[in-house]
């Protein structure tokens, strides 16, 4: 089973570097959607450090919706997702690999750039590493939960907006944690048991999301 | 056993509709009675005066629209577990129901909030966690809608509704913990009057009014649902 | 083999059919004929465990398919009507991902393809409709230690040569044990033991 995993993994990843561009853009939209809030509520520095945490967790919130409609759409319109269901891997497990090689595309990256985009709002020094380590915790969460609202609104019309309904709700237990741990640390008392809790979460995330998701793509593939 | 007899749709029916007028009588006689306890007997607050009133609305709404998710997930669940489509439209038919719940309890919130801290929306914890209920709500509502086949429709808003329940305590307890963490102790409904007998009574006797009004509109609305399945 | 036993159907609350039984024996082959729309590429679904009937169940070896799960995908090879192909890989690549996500060795895979006329180190994104059709159709080429094949019209948007080529994989996949359901509009070259026209 592990090899049809690294076959799984090493598909997608192949796939999404053949189509950089789809790639590039959605990390695009995120740093637009950052860029954007200072001329929304104006320069003023002690506003943008204060406001700076919540802000890019929200954009990373959006950019990981915006990627979710690449992670089954595609798979369902030329057949392979229905391959992956009569495959050799539980449905659970190849959800769980596709989540992983998604977030690798589209969440890792967040990661990586979101301290670049911090210093456009002057946050203090200590902060980036809770704020990189937020994200790296709280990103694989969301593609999780994510891909159980894509699996169940695969092949609607209007499966995008539909799926920014259903899966903000869930998203916003992730966004609280990720965020205050920042502003925690930011009031001195440090991140530690938000950080937690998001390491406890995306640990639940990874045992239970992927049942919930394979049992969505089964009454979605009917 | 009976209960699988009742499990079709058409054999509910007549069942369905009995209960539910029976429960909208109880509805209209328990709503009288709770208006009249909450308006004439209960007392004046000291601190909030006659606006506190409002309470005996807007707690048993606030109760019902989470009582009415947990039975709503239920049904759903059932309907998944057994594969039966009564137990899956009589979810269907708690949605619209429970969100009307909410949105009163955000409504009657907000109506409570102006006179008495000044604003019509303050971010406590409990008004913030009902507005990503009604998202939730709303949500299975739109999926439903979504969908055209039936069988799908069932299904897919039935995993929808059990992952929501297992969200729920998350979220609730995550946003009361964002609450503390920026505002403080300063605006809260959960610090409110000091709870006389009678005013419990009354916030006891609007919930089981609203409780029936529930049953008595689900099984209405399931009645209609069934007719046009048939 | 493979039994039906009382198998319904019915999609968008049209009933499609019902009281269907069938069993099939290792190295026969059935052919489901019907007009469009009469539900061939649903039964078959149903017979992959992808579609759930409304009434009756399918049987592998006597066991009902949905307790088998993995066990019964494994047993089988499914080709629908979309190609299950990635547009972005080249046929070879794809060709040898499906394999090993089948869990079927991918030796042969080059042969495979130059056997269909098809060019392997293309993306398949530039291949023509019919080029893609047979790359669909080369894993047969590879599954031959699979028992069951189930294929959705494998014979449509074919030229004769390809055509005949299938034809040759299916008998011989029969000849060595093996079970083929295939639906098709028209009879086929083959001498099928069965047909059901829904």
């Amino acid at each position: 089973m592990t090899r049809v995993i690294r076959c799984l993994i090493y598909r997608d990843l192949l796939v999404a570097w053949r189509r950089r561009s789809d790639v590039a853009v959605t990390l695009l939209f995120f740093v637009i959607v950052v860029s954007l809030f200072p001329l929304g509520v104006g320069p003023e520095p002690e506003l943008l450090r204060q406001i700076a945490p919540g802000v890019i967790w929200v954009a990373a919130l959006l950019s990981s919706l915006l990627a979710l409609g690449r992670l089954f759409e595609a798979d369902h319109a030329d057949g392979t997702l229905e391959q992956l269901a009569l495959g050799a891997a539980p449905l659970g497990v190849v959800v769980s690999a596709k989540a992983l090689a998604h977030w690798l595309v589209s969440g890792l990256p967040l990661v990586a750039i979101a301290p670049l985009l911090a210093l456009q709002y002057d946050l203090p020094g200590g902060l980036y590493g809770v704020l990189a380590l937020s994200l790296l915790l709280g990103t694989p969460v969301l593609s999780m939960i994510g891909a159980i609202g894509a699996a169940l609104t695969l092949g609607l019309r209007g499966a995008g907006v539909l799926l920014a309904l259903l899966v903000l709700p869930l998203f916003v237990p992730v966004l609280i944690l990720g965020a205050g741990a920042v502003e925690m640390a930011a009031a001195g008392v440090g991140g530690h048991g938000q950080l937690l809790l998001l390491g406890a979460m995306l640990v639940v995330a990874a045992a239970l999301a992927p049942w919930a998701s394979a049992a969505a793509l089964r009454i979605s593939l009917e | 056993m009976k209960w699988f007899w009742y499990a079709s749709p058409q054999t509910f029916l007549p069942l369905a509709g009995t209960i539910a007028r029976w429960c909208a009588l109880a509805a209209a006689l328990l709503t009288a009675a709770g208006l009249y306890i909450g308006f004439v007997v209960a007392p004046t607050d000291a601190q909030q005066g006659e606006v506190y009133r409002i309470i005996f609305i807007h707690v048993p709404a606030a109760w019902m629209s989470m009582f009415l998710y947990l039975v709503m997930a239920f049904w759903a669940a059932l309907g998944l577990a057994l594969n039966t489509r009564l137990s899956a439209m009589m979810a269907a038919a708690l949605a619209p129901t429970g969100a009307l719940f909410t949105f009163i309890a955000l409504w009657t919130g907000s109506l409570w909030g102006k006179p008495t801290w000044g604003t019509y929306w303050v971010w406590d914890a409990r008004l913030t966690s009902e507005l990503i209920l009604l998202f939730l709500y709303l949500g299975f509502i739109a999926l439903r809608a979504a969908i055209d086949d039936p069988r799908r429709a069932d299904r897919a808003a039935g995993v929808l509704a059990i992952v929501g329940v297992v969200n729920v305590p998350i979220i609730y307890y995550s946003v009361q913990w964002w609450n503390t963490l920026h505002q403080g102790a300063s605006v809260s409904f959960t610090r409110a009057p000091t709870m006389a007998a009678t005013m419990l009574a009354g916030m006891i006797v609007m919930a089981a009014a609203f409780w029936m009004y529930s049953i008595a509109v689900s099984l209405f609305r399931l009645r209609c649902m069934i007719r046009e399945s048939a | 083999m493979l039994e039906a036993a009382d198998l319904a159907c019915e999609r968008g609350g049209r009933a499609l059919f019902h009281g269907l039984n069938f069993s099939l024996a290792s190295g026969e082959l059935l052919r489901i004929g019907g007009a469009n729309g009469s539900g061939k590429t649903s039964l078959l679904r149903i017979l992959c465990g992808l579609l759930t009937p409304s009434a009756g169940e399918v049987r592998w070896q006597g066991q009902a398919i949905r307790s088998l799960a993995e066990e019964y995908s494994r047993s089988l090879v499914h080709i629908g009507h979309a190609a299950g192909l990635k547009d972005e890989l080249t046929a070879a690549e794809n060709l040898a991902i499906a394999c090993t996500l089948a869990g079927v060795s991918r030796d042969g895979a080059g042969d495979a393809l130059a056997r269909f006329g098809i060019p392997g180190e293309k993306p398949v994104k530039q291949l023509s409709q019919g080029q893609r059709r047979r790359a669909a159709l080369a894993r047969l080429a590879l599954s031959q230690n699979v028992p069951l094949w189930l294929l959705d019209e494998p014979f449509a948007a074919l030229d004769a040569a390809a055509i005949s080529l299938v034809e040759e994989l299916i008998r011989g996949h029969a000849g060595r044990g093996g079970a083929v359901v295939f639906s098709a509009h028209q009879d086929s070259g083959l001498q099928e033991t069965r047909l059901i026209q829904l």
